[in-house]
């Protein structure tokens, strides 16, 4: 086995152990936030999908996408094929994460608000950055060449994390809002330490989750780099 | 300004891959005003890769081109003004007349008087009384003189040819070589790829064969074809 | 700076002989506006919405799927015969390179939005009045950002097979905030606001402006240089 095949395949093991490990982690969360969490007043019981919505979106939002987008500019710069890579699994987490909070943001949504979809502006968001993910990777999938296909993911990576502002701004002027953090806020303006210390595990969980998820898709992509390595050469 | 007999060409430590390929590994190559070198090599050897590296439409992955002293990097526009290129493509606009692509190359390449040397190059691929036409108008053997026209508008002392004979009849053929051999002057450089060392074996002063990303073989041309046909044998089976 | 820009109009003078002698793009582009136009007219329950507040959302939708139409011919051009190799093998940088493109680019998208907006007047009866020097200002800042980024785009899915199709994709998401400005900046217009009611959507539209014509003329050699 050659060493490249070697690395990715311990790559895939400790990714497949942390993702595992993470996915416990989140039980454990639920868990929490349904036994040991006091229910919010307002919201009752749908409140409880806030601990895994809001750790999603902020990995997605503030970890994974910008991530990505540092790591193809740094591509751009020092052309390493790891770094690509790199923003290639970092997207497909991303995109991951995204499809969770669109997925919960209804569920949440429904109970309070009566309808399955609002044009909030968080939920907006993630919309935007999951249509922006999306291009990205049908961009990569439609080009061949690996150095075309990096340069190009890291262009557009760069361009799309410059965009997400002017989607913020654009989106609360739409609105009628003045421009507000998108940085999570918990629904009321002080938690009670229980929640807040559910809300922090599952922020821990979530970036756990994304360190072994991205560590796996990466393993999967050396792995694949390196079979046509040993069949072209 | 390098001295007289410093080399045109100075490639270093070329290596370029796609993906698992290794398409140039580790090619060294100095090519001198006056050389024509003819560079061989089974499909896939890299020839044309080497060629658009040192032409500066692909950058080296490791390694370096200078040309007449200057490093050919997206950063220095000017480092490629010696340089002209002639592919089996013709590079031409089909929607544009042969005048007006040369015009066009012309104000690229900051000619003083664009019109008049498109006039003039035309002339001498006996293309003038067609410059108001479309290049699909014209026929395989006067597109591949219009394309010529074109490379040679900026008088490019670096020349380099990939495949030129392709699709070539006899006549044609024999006619590109003419030109070749004229514009074989003291100044200019050329490198021409081909499939078949007899198209252009007596115009060169050096031979190379790619294999497999590196030189199988690089030295001066030998005066017999047919004994070098054997050398290029053993070399290209590697 | 001279040159680079004698560069550029070569260019783009280049880019825009060429279309105008075909037309297949800015023709493609206009009929696509008009039928776009016409749809909306049938789609939509004249009393149940007044034309004049949906107007603005019409006319922007439009120009922004007319203009992924008009933009798409920007490289596909240079595929034919190998001719982009010409204008990357030149002593030309690749900053006037864009250049060029990009000023080709914004010529054809000012163009059909210029057939586009008579249309539109005509088709939903509008009386634009006092509005209408607020809304090609409008019309033009927002073209300078997407067009800034279609540019780019262009280029990179000129190598991929389906061109056409991966262009919108990835481009739409970008025109959407110059899109919301837009509009937020229409509507005040079209019921007859002052322009300075409207200057913090021109503003944001600037801002959209400078930061991706700057980005774009940055990452445009990233794309084109192999």
């Amino acid at each position: 086995m050659t060493p490249d095949a070697a690395r990715a395949r311990s790559l895939m093991t400790r990714g497949v152990v942390l993702t595992v490990l993470a996915l416990i982690g989140q039980a454990a969360v639920m868990l929490l936030a349904i036994q040991f969490t006091p229910v919010e007043a307002r919201q009752g019981m749908a409140q409880k999908i806030f601990y895994v919505h809001v750790p999603a979106a902020v990995i997605a939002l503030w970890v994974a996408v910008p991530l990505t987008a540092f790591a193809g500019l740094l591509y751009l710069w020092l052309h390493d094929p790891r770094l690509d890579r790199f923003a290639a699994a970092s997207a497909e987490v991303a995109t991951v994460l995204c499809g969770i909070v669109l997925a919960t943001g209804p569920i949440w949504g429904k109970p309070i608000w009566g309808t399955w979809w609002t044009w909030d502006g968080r939920l907006t968001l993630t919309l935007f950055l999951f249509f922006l993910l999306l291009g990205y990777h049908t961009l990569r999938a439609a080009i061949r060449d690996p150095g075309d296909r990096a340069r190009f993911s890291a262009v557009l990576g760069v361009m799309g994390l410059v965009l997400v502002p002017f989607i913020h701004l654009s989106v609360y002027l739409w609105r009628g809002l003045h421009p507000q953090p998108v940085v999570l806020k918990p629904s009321a303006p002080s938690l009670p330490p229980e929640m807040l210390r559910t809300l922090l595990s599952g922020f821990a969980v979530a970036f756990l989750l994304y360190v072994g998820f991205v560590t796996l898709r990466y393993g999967i992509q050396l792995a694949r780099d390196a079979r046509e390595a040993a069949h072209a050469g | 300004m390098p001295p007289a007999d410093a080399p045109l060409v100075e490639a270093r430590g070329l290596a370029r891959r796609y993906g698992p390929v290794h398409a140039l590994r580790g090619v060294d190559l100095d090519l001198h005003p006056g050389e024509v070198l003819l560079l061989l090599g089974p499909n896939g050897a890299g020839k044309s890769t080497l060629l658009r590296s040192l032409a500066g439409l692909l950058r080296p992955q490791a390694g370096s081109v200078m040309i007449a002293g200057r490093r050919l990097s997206g950063d220095d526009p000017d480092a490629r003004r010696p340089i002209g290129l002639l592919s089996h493509q013709s590079l031409l606009y089909d929607e544009l007349t042969l005048l007006e692509n040369l015009v066009l190359a012309g104000r690229l390449y900051d000619l003083p008087d664009p019109r008049g040397r498109a006039e003039t190059v035309l002339a001498r691929q006996a293309l003038l009384e067609r410059k108001d036409d479309r290049p699909r108008q014209l026929s395989r053997g006067m597109q591949q003189r219009a394309a010529i026209a074109r490379a040679l508008m900026h008088d490019p002392i670096l020349l380099l040819l990939d495949e030129p004979f392709t699709g070539l009849d006899a006549v044609a053929g024999d006619r590109l070589r003419a030109l070749l051999g004229e514009l074989r002057t003291a100044e200019r450089a050329m490198v021409i790829v081909t499939h078949h060392a007899s198209e252009a074996w007596d115009l060169a002063t050096r031979v190379g064969v790619l294999v497999g990303g590196r030189w199988g073989f690089l030295g001066p041309r030998p005066a017999d074809l047919a004994a070098f046909h054997l050398t290029y044998q053993e070399v290209a089976r590697g | 700076m001279g040159r680079a820009l004698r560069h550029a109009l070569a260019i783009a003078g280049k880019d825009l002989r060429m279309e105008l002698r075909t037309r297949t793009s800015l023709l493609s582009a206009a009929v696509f506006a008009a039928l776009v136009l016409m749809v909306f007219n049938f789609a939509r329950d004249p009393t149940a919405v007044a034309t004049v507040d949906l107007a603005p959302s019409i006319l922007w939708v439009t120009v922004t799927f007319a203009s992924v139409v008009a933009m798409n011919r920007a490289f596909t051009v240079e595929r034919e015969n190998g001719a982009f190799d010409g204008l990357l093998l030149a002593p030309v940088s690749r900053e006037s390179l864009y250049l060029g493109k990009y000023l080709a680019n914004l010529a054809f998208v000012l163009i059909v939005e210029a057939i586009t907006l008579p249309l539109f007047v005509l088709f939903f009866n509008l009386d634009l009045g006092g509005a209408l020097p607020g809304l090609l200002l409008t019309l033009l800042l927002a073209t300078i950002g997407f067009v800034a980024v279609g540019t780019v785009f262009s280029a990179m899915v000129a190598k991929t097979r389906f061109a056409e199709l991966m262009l919108p994709i990835l481009l739409l998401p970008f025109m959407v905030p110059p899109l919301i400005f837009a509009v937020k900046t229409t509507v005040p217009l079209f019921a007859g606001r002052p322009l300075s009611d409207v200057l913090p959507g021109l503003r944001f539209l600037a801002l959209y402006d400078v930061a991706f014509v700057t980005l774009s003329v940055l990452l445009f050699s990233a794309v084109v240089d192999e």
